[in-house]
């Protein structure tokens, strides 16, 4: 992929160019070379809090999303000591909330299942937390189910840079930060929340749903069931709905026919 | 004296599903047979577990028979595995572990209009049940992990024939499932 006008690094030895600006992760999507992300969204500033992307940057662990390029880079990724890194992130993550994907109609448009198969993550290992947090199916065209949240912000930031609606935010500290609704009732009903919003396109798990789409895609033909999240070799660069679209978006549909 | 690789399965606080999905390897079964015979089992109806080579665990742990039945089978079971939701993370039965465990009962059994009010069943032969739903390697040790609400029959023919053959099981796309 190198030219004789860009500079170049490496990722797992192979050779990736770059523009000046561009972070890792920004590089490597656009050379087809997969890390994965959570937080991470092509079209929003970097956020580096899920930690899905880190690699090892001339030896020493980074998050591939804030890192900018720099020629002359040895970048590792797929290797077993970053991999193993990454699946604990993500036991971590579906033990800190209620991840019960037979009854969530996200199931196989999820970006976080689709890393626990990329990765291989056949079990919780560490206890269920079981924390209680209670759905708000207050808005007339959307359910949020909090229960699934992993604090990516990019609904947060969705609604504050593109929609500037400041709809959602988070709220306390360690493991009581919670994803809260911008009204004095908490509930979404109560803001000027719109299902054609950007921050309802961005979740990557099944917070934020249309109602009354549920198995348009039956489980087991959606988005991750077809191919690997890892498998970008086809996909357009900026993904209109974003990588955590609903399905319904991913096969052609639009949340206007949905409705 | 058999060569046979012994196996025993049993259900907890599952629905059988996994049992449905594991028959539904179909005729390979036959082929199966060849390699194992089982002890205690659904599929046999020997309520208790002899020593065993393989262990396979549908279900979370809801009560304290669930406990009492798991420990049986950790004792007896070279490996053990957890296939399924629910063995795994507790799954559907789990759903009422943000809930007071008498607030349901209360509900199910005097207050929900349109049930019969019997009260809560309280018979001595009934095991209580667990304040929460747990998945069950957090009650004993587990060997191996087979996702999926069933994991599919090809996922479960591939996980045993590996084990059988001495391979450590690996699923790849498209038989890693959590749904």
């Amino acid at each position: 992929m190198s030219t004789n006008t860009s500079p170049t690094f490496l990722i797992d030895g192979e050779e990736i160019s770059f523009q000046p600006g561009q972070t890792i992760i920004q590089a490597a999507l656009a050379a087809e070379k997969y890390i994965p992300h959570l937080c991470f969204h092509p079209e929003f500033k970097p956020h580096g809090s899920c930690k899905l992307c880190t690699v090892k940057i001339n030896g020493r662990p980074a998050a591939a999303c804030t890192t900018q390029a720099q020629a002359g880079l040895n970048v590792e990724s797929d290797i077993p000591e970053i991999k193993d890194k990454r699946r604990t992130l993500v036991q971590m993550l579906l033990v800190e909330g209620n991840h019960f994907c037979p009854s969530c109609e996200k199931s196989g448009n999820c970006m976080l299942q689709a890393l626990g198969y990329d990765l291989g993550v056949m079990s919780p290992h560490f206890a269920q937390i079981f924390p209680v947090r209670p759905v708000d199916a207050s808005h007339p065209d959307i359910l949020l189910d909090f229960n699934r949240c992993i604090l990516c912000e990019l609904c947060v930031r969705a609604s504050s840079e593109v929609d500037k609606k400041y709809v959602f935010a988070l709220a306390g500290r360690g493991i009581n930060k919670h994803l809260i609704v911008n009204a004095e009732s908490g509930r979404l009903a109560d803001t000027n929340f719109s299902p054609t919003d950007k921050a309802a396109q961005v979740c990557p798990v099944g917070v934020i749903l249309p109602k009354r789409v549920g198995f348009a895609v039956p489980i087991g033909k959606r988005k991750y069931d077809l191919k690997p999240i890892s498998d970008i070799s086809s996909r357009p660069a900026l993904p209109s709905g974003g990588e955590g679209s609903t399905g319904q978006l991913a096969s052609g549909g639009s949340l206007e026919s949905a409705k | 004296m058999s060569q046979k690789i012994k196996v025993a399965t049993t259900s907890l606080a599952g629905c059988f599903g996994c049992h449905m999905s594991f028959l539904d390897i179909d005729e390979r079964l036959l082929e199966l047979l060849e390699l194992i015979e089982f002890d205690r089992s659904p599929l046999t109806d020997i309520k208790h577990c002899g020593p065993c080579d393989l262990g396979i665990i549908e279900g979370g742990v809801c009560n304290a028979e669930n406990v009492h039945v798991l420990r049986e089978f950790r004792q007896n079971c070279k490996i053990l595995v957890a296939v399924g939701a629910c063995a795994i993370n507790g799954g559907l039965p789990a759903q009422r572990n943000h809930l007071d465990l008498r607030d349901v009962l209360e509900e199910v059994y005097q207050t929900e209009p349109g049930l019969t009010h019997g009260g809560i069943p309280n018979d001595p032969e009934l095991p209580l049940p667990l304040n929460k739903v747990h998945p069950i390697h957090e009650v004993v040790k587990i060997d191996y992990f087979l996702p999926g609400c069933p994991p599919p029959a090809d996922a479960i023919w591939k996980f045993v024939t590996d084990l059988l053959a001495g391979r450590t099981p690996t699923l790849g796309h498209g038989l890693i499932h959590y749904d």
